[in-house]
Order: structure tokens, then sequence, then C-alpha cells
């Protein structure tokens, strides 16, 4: 590193010329490409005078259905970047094989597989299951929104400052080369004297504060905002996960924020957590990280449980069928989620009896998954099954879980487990449980209440061409880490000496690109959706025959989401409506009482973003500047006692009648 | 309220009738879920400190063949500083007590006493802490001091969020007096002193007095 001034140094800290990655030219290109896409984007915004439009309606928003929208706008981003990583890395194993070292250098590689897994779970599969949940969550209960309004807004806005954090680190500096979970001491300061760590560290912090905030915000709006009539057993089966996974989220994140504190505690003044000598321990960190680690796939997958149970029920026509065994399961698979960590690292050396443990508790987690799959298939059973893209992609799920699940139980196993603990075997379980569960779940999820959510249907060609793309790539890319892992081949691995092998890493990169190719078709099936959306049209609100209370009003729901307070005699509250011959009432309407749109969220969240880049370049005047920036922003926040507005009874009832006005012209036709 | 219990009267005697909503607006209570949200939260931030703990019980033996409690802790010094914090709690409740009579000035005045209290606090925290490293026994010397400093640091942290908080409330009852929006908030806070409080009574227990056993 060049001489530099000690005042150079006290404004941007560490953060210097050759901080900037212009030796890579396939860094140079993606910058282009991102920074003329983002000009354009830019130069549209201001072309069409949307900026106030933006602000007013969505930025500011604290309306939990726009809230949601943008959590899901977020993911699927980042769901490009996450991609992009992996067929990068697809692409690399594929030719990386006789000498060759591929195209990617192994600093380049390193980041690559750590951003890939970091972003894929925190910035694609976290705001998708949080998006989904913000926006059903407050239909399906009959409430006019969340119990912290303004908490939503900001606990989104912090999430989109996480990956913010993130993607900035792909430009400026680099990311960490440590795995997903930054395992020290390969994450401490003397073995990752870089900025890529930091990084890390920051991005996930600010997440972590709004992922947190969020989980109390839905756990207390699903105990406190429930409409009259819905008792607990009542509540229909998505909220119920949505409650578990809120709990869990609540339960384990302060976990990884007080891990994520101690590590930089150890980077930042030098003590002594997990560092190899004055007594740190570095397992102490596996342990912890684990702790809120394996809670963290049962937050993802408890979601996405509960939009199969909607969609099976709705789509078979029936009931579902057990219903109590249902919820049971959900909170078995709550509290046995704490009670596996362990599974991660047999290999530790905990000896045979602590191994048994943790071994018998993962085992014991495929039973109330099992009930659930039974209960999917017996709800199934004689139902009269419509194969919409949501059901398929539910019966996809099914088959490719089940897989996933039981080479997971063969993991459970510790003695199996010595043998593929770190291999590509592993690889394939978990991409096996969070792609065919999680991530099926979420396109059904997607599929389902999109015309709730924007008042027209998705395309059905383009949507069934991305579920086969999807589901076929999956297995193409998989099927062959499953084999390699039995061969013994471990994971992030950038070149490989065994030719024998290359074939099924190219099987493999083929697979990622049909992915790639469903991802394009889901993309195409948005866009061609918009453009023929008065074909799709839902005037409705019900467009599939729905069972839950979404389905009851307006698609779009109008912003206060029910005119009236419904009251719910059944846990298939809309289909008990529909059967005892509900009428949607036409007069009396009310003032509704709402809360108002603020923007310190977004404020708070720009500060972070500059408080987390002065620590992560040691900019202390930058760090110490947004730190008292952010106290004022959110003290001043407190002055504001008028938080809320009324909507007057007359717009309650135009928007009623124009909603009227359009059933008719359904009823004429 | 009523009218539905009206209709849903009207609906027993003609059982074919069920009511599927209410006709008068259905109100939550402005703040209604404050205080079960903040009871959540205060378990969220009660992990972390049960991470810092389980750090501490882990680590609290590793000392690197440098300074162990014994050497360290002043058991006066600590037994007046929990005194100090004791004592804030002790006002800070008679604090609420005239927030329930209504009485504007005489619960500022308690506050402001808690306030003191929760300085002194801090002041004998913050002495403690400079001797400590003054002597060698810094963060960074052993597992066992990174890992007492943590979690002593992070209540007092917390500690002075408080304050900062106390202040912005006396300001704001101040401007607005006993609304019900400034009870809750003053509600809130005494939920987090006294969470604080009771943080503070195992550091003492586990890390002070079992310290000093080892």
């Amino acid at each position: 590193m060049p001489e530099s001034s000690p005042l150079l140094t006290a404004i941007f800290g560490r953060l210097t010329f050759e901080s900037f990655p212009i030796h890579e030219p396939i860094l140079i290109v993606t910058f282009i490409v991102v920074a003329l896409g983002g000009l354009g984007l830019i130069y549209a915004l201001h072309r069409y005078r949307l900026w106030g439009f933006l602000w007013r309606e969505w930025f500011t928003s604290v309306d939990h259905k726009k809230i949601g929208i943008m959590y899901m706008v977020l993911g699927i981003v980042m769901l490009l970047r996450g991609f992009a990583d992996a067929i990068m890395m697809r692409l690399q194993q594929a030719l990386a094989f006789n000498g060759s070292e591929g195209y990617l250098n192994a600093h380049h590689y390193d980041q690559i597989f750590t951003a890939h897994g970091v972003i894929m779970i925190f910035f694609v599969a976290m705001p998708l299951v949080t998006g989904l949940m913000n926006f059903v969550v407050p239909l399906q209960i009959g409430a006019r929104d969340v119990s912290f309004p303004f908490l939503n807004n900001f606990s989104f806005w912090m999430t989109a400052a996480g990956a913010i954090i993130i993607m900035i680190s792909l430009f400026v500096g680099e990311f960490a080369q440590t795995g997903w979970l930054a395992y020290p001491p390969l994450s401490g300061i003397q073995y990752s004297p870089g900025v890529g760590v930091d990084y890390y560290i920051w991005g996930l912090q600010v997440a972590g504060v709004g992922t947190t905030l969020s989980g109390i915000n839905l756990l207390v709006t699903i105990v406190k905002m429930r409409a009259p009539g819905m008792t607990m057993m009542k509540i229909p089966v998505f909220t119920w996960t949505s409650l578990c996974t809120n709990v869990l989220i609540v339960a384990t994140f302060p976990v990884l924020t007080a891990v994520l504190v101690l590590l930089s505690l150890d980077r930042y003044v030098g003590t002594n957590f997990f560092t190899n000598d004055f007594g740190g321990n570095p397992m102490m960190y596996v342990n912890l990280i684990w702790i809120w680690g394996h809670p963290e796939v049962y937050i993802l997958v408890l979601p996405a449980f509960g939009i199969f149970s909607e969609v099976v029920s709705t789509f078979s026509g029936k009931r579902l069928f057990g219903y109590t065994s249902m919820v049971y399961a959900t909170v078995v698979i709550t509290i046995l989620s704490y009670l596996v960590w362990l599974h991660h690292f047999f290999t530790m050396g905990s000896g045979a009896s602590v191994n048994s443990f943790f071994g018998i508790t993962t085992m014991i987690i495929s039973i109330p998954t099992g009930a659930k799959i039974f209960n999917w298939l017996f709800t199934m059973y004689r139902g009269r099954i419509r194969f919409e893209l949501p059901m398929m992609w539910t019966v996809a799920f099914m088959l490719t879980f089940v897989i996933g699940g039981m080479t997971g139980v063969m993991l459970a196993i510790p003695p199996a487990d010595f043998v593929l603990h770190n291999s590509l075997f592993l690889v394939a379980h978990f991409h096996n449980v969070i792609i065919g569960g999680v991530l099926f779940g979420l396109f059904a999820g997607i599929n389902y209440w999109f015309p709730k959510a924007f008042g027209f249907k998705l395309d059905t060609f383009w949507g069934t061409l991305s579920f086969w793309f999807w589901v076929v790539g999956f297995w193409v890319a998989f099927t062959p880490l499953y084999v390699l892992g039995f061969m013994g081949v471990t994971r992030r691995l950038r070149v490989f000496e065994d030719p024998s092998l290359q074939i099924w890493f190219q099987i493999a990169a083929f697979g990622a690109f049909l992915v790639a190719c469903g991802i394009a078709c889901f993309l195409i099936q948005i866009a061609v959706s918009v453009m023929r959306r008065d074909k799709l049209r839902d005037t409705t609100g019900d467009p599939w025959n729905g069972r839950t209370l979404e389905w009851a009003t307006a698609s779009p729901p109008p912003d206060y989401n029910f005119a009236f307070t419904p009251v719910i005699h059944d846990n298939d509250a809309f289909a008990d409506m529909k059967k005892r011959g509900y009428k949607r009432p036409l007069e009396g309407y009310r003032a509704i009482h709402m809360p108002s749109s603020t923007g310190t969220g977004v404020f708070i969240a720009a500060l972070s973003v500059a408080l987390a880049f002065g620590l992560i370049w040691y900019m202390w005047w930058l760090a110490a500047l947004s730190f008292i920036a952010i106290l004022a922003v959110a003290i001043a926040h407190t002055f504001n006692y008028h938080r809320d507005f009324h909507i007057p009874a007359e717009t309650v009832a135009a928007t009623e009648a124009s909603r009227s006005k359009l059933l008719a012209t359904v009823a004429g036709h | 309220m009523a009218s539905a219990v009206n209709t849903a009267d009207h609906a027993a005697t003609n059982s074919d009738e069920v009511v599927f909503y209410l006709e008068d607006e259905h109100e939550h209570a402005e703040g209604s879920s404050t205080a079960l949200g903040f009871w959540v939260y205060l378990m969220s931030d009660c992990l972390i400190f049960a991470i810092l703990f389980a750090i501490y019980g882990v680590l609290g033996t590793s000392y690197a063949a440098g300074p162990g409690p014994q050497d360290l802790f002043e058991l006066e010094l600590v037994a007046v500083n929990t005194a100090m914090l004791l004592f804030s709690s002790i006002t800070y409740g008679f604090a609420m007590l005239q927030m329930d009579k209504g009485n504007v000035r005489a619960t500022q005045l308690w506050l402001a006493i808690t306030g003191v209290f929760g300085l002194c606090f801090l002041g004998i925290e913050l002495y403690e802490f400079h001797h400590l490293i003054e002597i060698g026994a810094t963060p960074q010397r052993s597992a066992f001091l990174s890992a007492f400093f943590t979690l002593v640091g992070t209540h007092g942290l917390h500690v002075t969020f408080g304050i900062i908080w106390l202040v912005t409330l006396m300001v704001q009852v101040n401007m607005h007096g006993l609304i019900p929006a400034n009870r809750r908030r003053l509600m809130c806070l005494s939920m987090f002193w006294h969470f604080l409080d009771v943080i503070w009574i195992g550091v003492f227990t586990f890390v002070y007095l079992m310290g000093m056993l080892r």
C-alpha cells in the first residue's frame, strides 16, 4: 500500500484508489451495465415525473400492502444478483479442469460464493417471505394495517439499506471471502484484514434491525389485531405459520446481532472472543451462529408451508385436511428448530452422546413435517383439483421437498455426516430444501396472491414455461452435486484435478442455464401480464374461489382493506361467508381511522448506510456524524404526535360504490 | 360495538341470520398493541444479554495467564453501584405513582432524580473501567476480560440510552403534559428501566459475586 498522508487517512480512512477493482474486467463490465441501467432508470423516473409519486405513494407509505410489494421487488432484484453469482460459480467449476484455472481468480471466486449465500438467504428469501407475510397477514385477519405501521416502513428500509451496503461492496473494495457464515478465525482481523468481512457484518447488522423489528411487528399484529370471532384455532394456516415464523425471528435474530457484535469487537477493538490465543474460542462462534442459523431455515420454510396449505385447499375446493394437526405440527417444528443446531458441525468433536442427541432431535423434526405432507395429500384426495400455476408449484414442491428431506435425514446420522460433511452432497441437500421448499412456495404464493395485489392474474403460458424450466433446471443442476458429494468432492473448490469429474459439473452448469431460462420466463411473465392486464383483470376480488378473508375484499384492496370490520365464524372465513349467503354491505359507511405516511424510515435507513460505510472504511468522522444524525432523526420523530388521519365516510362510500359497479358489470355478462 | 351486539342478539332469535361484519367502526384503542410490542422487544433484548451471559459462562475462566476476578473486582464499589441502580428503579416507581395521580411536577421531579441515579451508576462504572484499563486489565488482555467488558459495557450502553430517552420524555411531558401518548411512553421506559435493573442483578450475581468465589 502506498504512503498516504495523515490528512487523507483521516478523511478517507482506508479507502484509496486501489480499493476500486479497476483491474477486474468482469467487475468493470458489471459496473458499466449497472451504471447504465441505473442512469436509464433515473432518466425514466425524471422524464415521467415519477419521483414525487414514488416518494409520496410508495417510499413513505405505511400501508402494509405497499410495503409488502416493495419487499417483493427488493427480493426479486436481489434474486438476479444472487443468481448471477450462482451461474458464475457453475461456469467456473465446469471449466476449471485439466490444468485450466477457469476464468475467476481465487480472490474473486471466494467473494462470489460468499455473496451468493448471503444474498440468497438475507436479501432474496427473507424479503420475499417478509413481503408476502406483510401483504397477506393483515388481510387474512381482517385488520386495517399492522400494529406499528411506521415501524413496518422503517423495517423495510433497513432491509433495503442492508442490501445496498452489500451491493456497494461489489464496486468499492471487496466482499468477504469466508463463506456465508464467516467463521472465525478466518473471518478475524488476522486472516481477513480487508473490508470484505466488515461489509458482511454491517450489511447484516443493518438488515437485522429491520428483520427483528418486523418480526415484533407482525407477531403483535397477529396476536392483537385479529377480527372479532377469529380465535386462535380459526386463524388461517398461512397466518399461523407466519406467527410461528415471527416468534422464531424475534427469538433468534438477537442471537445473530449479538454474535456479529462480538465478531466486530474482535476485529475493531482487538478483543479475544473467537481468536486462537488469549483464551478465545472460535467454536463458540460456530455454535452461536447456528443457534440463529438453524431456526432461520424454518423462518423461511414455515411461511412456505402456509402458502402450500392455502393453495392446496383452495385449488382442491376443500377444507384443509387436518387443520388442527397442521397447527400443532407448525408449533412443534418451531420448538424443535431450537434443539438441532449442532447437526451443522457434528465433526466438531463433541462426542458420541452430544452428537446422538442432536442427530435424534433432527430426525424427530421429520415427523411433524411428514404429517404436513400427508395433510396436503389428503386434502387433494377426492378433491376437485384445478391445476392452476400455484397448484403446479405445490405439487412440484411435494415431490422435490420429500427427497430433500430424505437427504436431510441422511445427514442427520452422525456417522454418515462424518463422510458427507462439507461435501457437495450437503450443498445439494440444502438447495433441494430451500429451492424446492422456500422458492417453490414463494412462486406458488406470488402466482396465488398477485391478482389480489394488482387486480389482474399472471399470464399462464409464461408462468408454465417458467415452472418447467425451474423444476427441470433444479434437478439437472443439483442431482450431479449429490453424485459428486458421494464421490467425496468438497464444497467451495475453484479448480479440480480429476478430469472424470468434469462431466458432472458440465451437467450442473447446464441445469443452472435452465434455471436462468426459468427466471427470464418469470420476468417475461410479469411483463406480459402487465401488458395484457385488461384481459387478465380480476373484477370480483375472488379469482380462485378462495376460502380466506383476503378474497372477500376488492383486488387490489382499498387502502382501508375492509369497509366494515369482518366477523369470523370459521377458519375458512370467506368460504363460510359465501356458503351462508353473505351479502356485501352497501350503505352505512363510517369514517376510517388510518396511519399517516412518514419519511423518517427512509432517512434513518440512508443514514445507516452512511454509518456502515464509515465503519467499514474507518472513516470515523462519517460514522460519528451519521450516528448522531440517526439519534437526532429518531428523537425528532417522537416529537410528532399527529400520526393518523381519517378517511371520510364519503370517500369510503365512493370507493365501495365503484366496486359495486364493477361487480355489477361482471354479473351482467 | 353496541349495535353489533344488538344485531348479534337479533341473530340469536333468528338462526338463519349470522353477522358477518360490524356496523360501527371497530376501534383498536390507540396504542393498544404497544405494551405487548414493547414486552416482545424487551424479550429480544434479553436474548442479547443471554448470549453475552453464555459467552461469559464459557470464556469467564479463560484468563490467559492474566488477572482473574479476585485480582480485579472491588465488591464495595460494585455494591455502591448496584445501590445506585436499585434506587433509581424505586424512584422511577415513584414517578409512575405520581403520573397515575396526574401530578406533572412531581412526576418530573422523580424522573430527574432517577436520571441522576442513572448518571451516578454510569459514572462509577466508567471509573471502574478506567481503573481496570489503567492497571493493564484491558478488554484485549484475555477472553475473560473481553467477555466481562462486553457484558457490563452493553448494560452500561443500555443505561446510557435509557437516560437519553428519559430526558427526551421529560421534555415531551413538559410540552404536552401527561397525555395518554406520554403516559404510554413513560410506561415503556419504566419497563425498560426495571428490565435493566433485573439484568444488573444477574450481572452482579454471576459476574461479581460468583467471580469472587472462584
